[in-house]
């Protein structure tokens, strides 16, 4: 097994395209997941979980799974020993269900036995009486209050209005219309996987777990054990992807519960399924907009109500909902505006944080209505963006000003420059695989129309609202070989090469060793809403750039020349005037520094109650233009190509800002054409990778990217998140595509092939 | 649980003479996703893929046939020469999952599942398949229409192990189509096999997923032999239409979570007509 930190890695500098340490071993096969964490002496846990999205519990009677032979813990609600619910934001979630279940797959107990196979039959062996409830599986019911509260904070999770400008204003041109995103999963292909190790004293426990964010998990789990932070330490277990998916609390308590009460060591891992059930969703989200124009196609308002799905639990609809509902006017200047947004509480699947957060929701709708638009005026689609691009300094619907670099016409003009396919439906070599249908063999060329699509999006990155989520890291560099230690999530983004990148620039010494990713040092925040190379990227930066100075001083006393005139070229220290240098290693022998940072962005603020405040930290931009072949008879469809400019302040490492490119691409079209947790009253169709379909290598395009590098003078190195971006304006480019192609309105996502031909999605009753 | 791993036909039933119940396994594709669910719960396996009797297959140019032993897999038969003697049989192995699958997936498998998605079975259905069984008590074989007896429900009896299948090599055109949400590894929500016998004049037509088990479409092939011409290889658009009319109409779909009955039943209809174009390109 190979795991990646601790590796010694030597090349590459800032702007280099050096590959990542985790991806060979993980392409083997060899690379260890946290589900390959094992112990000796230890002991499996599972979960027994609500078959009923709406119930009161009766009675649950364990006595049955203990007598099973090999079970040696059964805990439900009354063994949980501190807080009895935990929360990212509000703390309304039980560690186990008491009275009440809330959705389907919500936890009720969890046992710990000798094998899988012990812990399953222990399951079985609990028996719980349920009184079922009718479950409230409409969000407007959760509304209009038609519905009594299923929980005590109430069915309506937070209610947030924008009021900007003149709300009464009319445009010339009025277009509107209702959009709807399907709930998509984060597929990650890792598994939940967590082992807990207890202290030998009994009094505290070591917490393996595959997670985006360690410290914020410490707190919850040292809340609900009830123990003080310094007796739950965590280190981050290999990740298989996050997407948003680990940022909540899944398998973390229930795992250290159960090591805790054997005094053994204690794994979890989920099954796919039971991973569908257990982490939350995207929002599905109604949204109606009403976008106003000057008749040659300048915005003049925006009008939505946008309605997100919070399913049982706050987790973060909340911040969702903000970026939602602040996020609806896209990267287009507008002077009015009138915003209405809800996150509200149903006994539908827990909902929270994936790629985009929000913004997704709100890009679908906006351009949607940007092409309406369009082809109310009778422009056309890519001039009517340029036409309404917003620059640096413009204002947004919440009152905050754009700071940062905002190269939105760049973005769409370089775009809309890039090459398009130069192949026929089916390609040159008439390829029956590059049909709609692919390996289906369904269709051939004369079936199939193209059409082409073009979306634009803005993105706020790090947190909002006042959260001060800054990152730690340290800096040590003793004999020449300079060690970081940090809590960052590496879950594949890639963070770990762009650090060793950094302090090789900054420092000039080959050899970076990347430390255990645990709690033994401060917070690095979550690796989420794109922000740790900014976040992370900027501790590393400043603890390097101290520890660079001290040894900026050493070599200025020991060689007498003034500290302010040295600099670090490749691996040598010089002097500005050029006459003196050093190398590095030279320079550092015998000399030791230790340094540890906290990096801090710029304060935001809350927003007020019609919206206005400076709420954002940062914003990106993106374009992308999809060419999709359809087969109308058949609702199939096949993405030839995707074409993208995306404004990255600065590309630290290209190539990881292309694997982020391609893979957010991957995931904006899976929600584009096939991604959706189909549910009906409040239970789960699809829980499986038979049912909930992600892109094979058949379905993606060709992705043509240019990086538009214009350096962010707020981001520490210039470099602005890359991540969330890709996966946004893809999915409305490809539904534009689509309905270019077919010459049909397409208003939800993803695209059924029964929306396409035009039947019903559902059968008549 | 024991694990029997034989390595002859006679060896393998014989164990299965002992355990007539026991789970057969070959590529385990099928079979160990229903084990990991914990929807079946072996007390015995016999692995059967060291049995070379049923690894491989052969072409009787007399009889004109070729018979495939049960531990064929799909990606075996996507290579020439058994991929040119039964090019829909080609077809329908490359749109089984994927490569992985493809290598390890048997058609011995995919008959033994019966399921009404399995995408070998429309092409061992049109070409009127016999399917081999053997046990201890001796041989027989039977045509797959009578093998399929419903969903997932097969005329295989305890003891009995499915040896191959013997399928004619047709003079005419042949080809599988298959409609899924996804461009590949994906369950059929709809597949038709169209084969065409340029000596006996006919063309067959066998529709899956939309019923409890491969469905025949006897009507449409009938109109399909009446109104083509195999001397220009023609048919008109009206009649290619006409076809899939009656291929939809003898589907009998239901409704679940992949698709509706409404959408199943439409989607027949467009591949048999286009089949039949393929079949017969010219107007
Ligand atoms: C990811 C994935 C994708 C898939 N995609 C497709 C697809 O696109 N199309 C499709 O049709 N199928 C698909 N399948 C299902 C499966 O691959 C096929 O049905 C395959 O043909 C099964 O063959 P096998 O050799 O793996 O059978 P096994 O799983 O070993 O066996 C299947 C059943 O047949 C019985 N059996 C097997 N051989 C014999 C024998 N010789 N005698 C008696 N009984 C026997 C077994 O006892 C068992 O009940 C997929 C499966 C997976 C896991």
């Amino acid at each position: 097994m190979s795991s990646v930190t601790g590796e010694r890695i030597s090349v590459g500098r800032i702007g280099d395209s050096i590959s990542r340490p985790d991806g060979t071993p993980k392409v083997q096969g060899s690379y260890a997941f946290s589900s390959d964490l094992s112990a000796e002496n230890c002991l499996w846990g599972a979960t027994l979980r609500s078959p009923h999205p709406s119930a009161r519990i009766v009675s649950i009677d364990i006595s049955g799974a203990y007598r099973i032979a090999g079970v040696e813990a059964v805990i439900t609600a009354a063994d949980v020993p501190g807080s009895p619910t935990y929360g990212l934001i509000s703390s309304d979630q039980p560690v186990f269900a008491a009275d009440v279940v809330r959705y389907v797959g919500e936890p009720i107990a969890a046992v710990a036995a000798d094998h899988p196979e012990t812990c399953r039959r222990a399951l079985a062996a609990i028996v719980v009486v349920y009184e079922v409830l009718e479950p409230l599986v409409d969000p407007e019911r959760a509304i209009d209050g038609s519905h009594p509260d299923i929980h005590p904070d109430g069915n309506v999770i937070r209610r947030q209005r924008i009021v900007c400008g003149d709300p009464d204003i009319v445009g010339d041109v009025v277009v509107e219309d209702d959009y709807e995103i399907g709930m998509q999963d984060q597929a990650f292909l890792g598994l939940e996987a967590a082992m807990a190790l207890p202290d030998d004293d009994g009094g505290g426990v070591s917490l393996y777990v595959a997670t985006q964010w360690l410290h914020e998990d410490q707190k919850q789990i040292a809340a609900c054990l009830g123990v003080p932070l310094s007796k739950v330490r965590l280190t981050l277990g290999g990740v298989g992807g996050a997407f948003g998916a680990r940022e909540d609390i899944s398998l973390q308590v229930h795992t250290c519960l159960l090591a805790l009460r054997t005094g053994r060591p204690v794994r979890i891992h989920y099954s796919r399924e039971e991973s569908f059930l257990g982490h939350v969703h995207r929002h599905p989200v109604r949204i109606w907009m009403r976008h106003h124009a000057t008749s040659d196609g300048r915005l003049v308002k925006v009008e939505a109500r946008m309605v997100f799905d919070g399913g049982a639990y706050a987790s973060t609809s909340s911040a969702v909902l903000i970026n939602g509902v602040t996020h609806a006017q896209g990267p287009y200047r507008c002077d009015n505006a009138v915003v209405d947004g809800y996150a509200v509480r149903t006994n539908n699947l827990p909902c929270g944080a994936m790629r985009g957060f929000g913004v997704v929701q709100a890009c679908f709708a906006h351009e949607g209505q940007m092409d309406k638009l369009a082809a109310a005026c009778g422009i056309d689609p890519v001039e009517i963006r340029l036409l309404n691009a917003m620059v640096t300094g413009d204002k947004l619907i919440t009152g905050q000003i754009i700071e940062n670099v905002a190269p939105v016409a760049r973005c769409i003009r370089e775009t809309a420059a890039l090459p398009l396919p130069d192949e026929p439906v089916g390609g040159h070599d008439h390829d029956p695989m590059r049909l709609p249908g692919g390996a289906g063999r369904t269709a051939d060329s004369s079936h199939i129309v193209r059409g082409i699509g073009f979306a634009v999006a803005i993105k706020n990155l790090m947190y909002s609202e006042t959260f001060d989520d800054y990152s730690t890291a340290r800096c040590r560099l003793s004999d020449g070989v300079v060690t970081l230690k940090f809590a960052t999530s590496e879950v594949g983004q890639g963070f770990i090469t762009i650090a060793g990148q950094i302090a090789r620039s900054v420092l000039g010494f080959d050899t970076v060793v990347i430390d255990s990713i645990d709690t033994d040092v401060g917070s690095a925040g979550s690796t989420s809403a794109s922000r740790q190379t900014w976040m992370s990227g900027g501790a590393v930066n400043a603890a390097c750039i101290k520890v660079r100075d001290l040894l900026f001083a050493a070599v200025a006393v020991s060689h007498d020349v003034d500290p302010l005139s040295l600099a670090v070229d490749g691996g040598d220290i010089i002097a500005a005037a050029g006459v003196f240098r050093i190398s590095a290693l030279e320079a550092a022998s015998g000399l030791s520094f230790d340094e540890t940072v906290e990096y801090h962005h710029k304060p935001t603020e809350d927003l007020d109650e019609n919206g206005q405040g400076n709420c954002h930290t940062a914003f990106a931009f993106v374009a992308h233009r999809a060419v999709v072949d359809v087969d109308p008879e058949l609702g199939l469809v096949k993405v030839i190509q995707i074409a993208t400019a995306q404004d990255v302040g600065r590309a630290l490492n290209p190539l990881s800002v292309l694997g982020q490119i391609e893979g957010g691409i991957a995931q904006g079209l899976g929600l584009a054409v096939m991604e959706e947790i189909i549910m009906t009253n409040g239970h789960v169709r699809n829980p499986s990778f038979t049912d909930y379909l992600l892109p094979t290598f058949l379905d993606m395009p060709t992705v043509i990217a240019s990086l538009i590098e214009e350096p962010d003078p707020f981001a520490p190195l210039g470099a602005k998140g890359v991540g969330e971006p890709p996966t946004i304006s893809s999915t409305p480019a490809i539904v534009a595509a689509i309905r270019d192609a077919i010459g049909k309105p397409l208003n939800r996502v993803p695209v059924r092939p029964t929306d396409i031909i035009g039947l019903r999605a559902f059968p008549s009753i | 649980m024991s694990v029997i791993v034989p390595k002859s036909l006679s060896d393998a039933l014989a164990a299965l003479a002992d355990n007539p119940d026991a789970l057969v396994l070959a590529g385990g594709t099928d079979a160990m996703v229903e084990v990991n669910s914990g929807h079946r719960k072996p007390s015995h396996v016999i692995a059967i893929n060291r049995v070379s009797e049923l690894r491989s297959w052969t072409f009787d140019p007399v009889a004109a046939t070729v018979h495939i032993g049960s531990g064929v897999t799909y990606a075996e038969l996507m290579e020439s020469p058994v991929a040119q003697l039964l090019p829909a049989l080609a077809e329908a192995s490359r749109t089984v999952g994927s490569p992985q699958i493809r290598h390890t997936g048997t058609l011995g498998g995919n008959l033994g599942t019966c399921s009404p998605a399995g995408d070998g079975l429309p092409v061992v259905s049109a070409l009127d398949g016999m399917v081999h069984l053997a046990s201890v008590a001796g041989d027989r074989s039977l045509s797959v229409h009578e093998f399929m007896v419903g969903v997932k429900r097969t005329a295989r009896q305890p003891g009995e192990l499915i040896t191959g299948v013997t399928l004619p090599v047709l003079s005419g055109w042949q080809g599988y189509s298959k409609v899924g949400v996804r461009n590949a590894m994906v369950i059929a929500l709809a597949s038709t096999c169209l084969a065409t016998d340029l000596d006996s004049r006919n063309v067959r037509l066998a529709l899956g997923s939309v019923g409890p088990t491969i469905l025949r479409c006897v009507e449409a092939e009938a109109f399909a032999a009446a109104v083509v011409s195999f001397e220009s290889q023609s048919v008109s658009a009206s009649d290619a239409r006409r076809f899939g009319e009656l291929a939809a109409a003898a589907s009998r779909p239901i409704n679940d979570h992949r698709a509706t009955a409404e959408y199943r039943r439409h989607a027949i209809g467009v591949l048999a007509s286009r089949l039949l174009r393929r079949a017969f390109p010219n107007e």
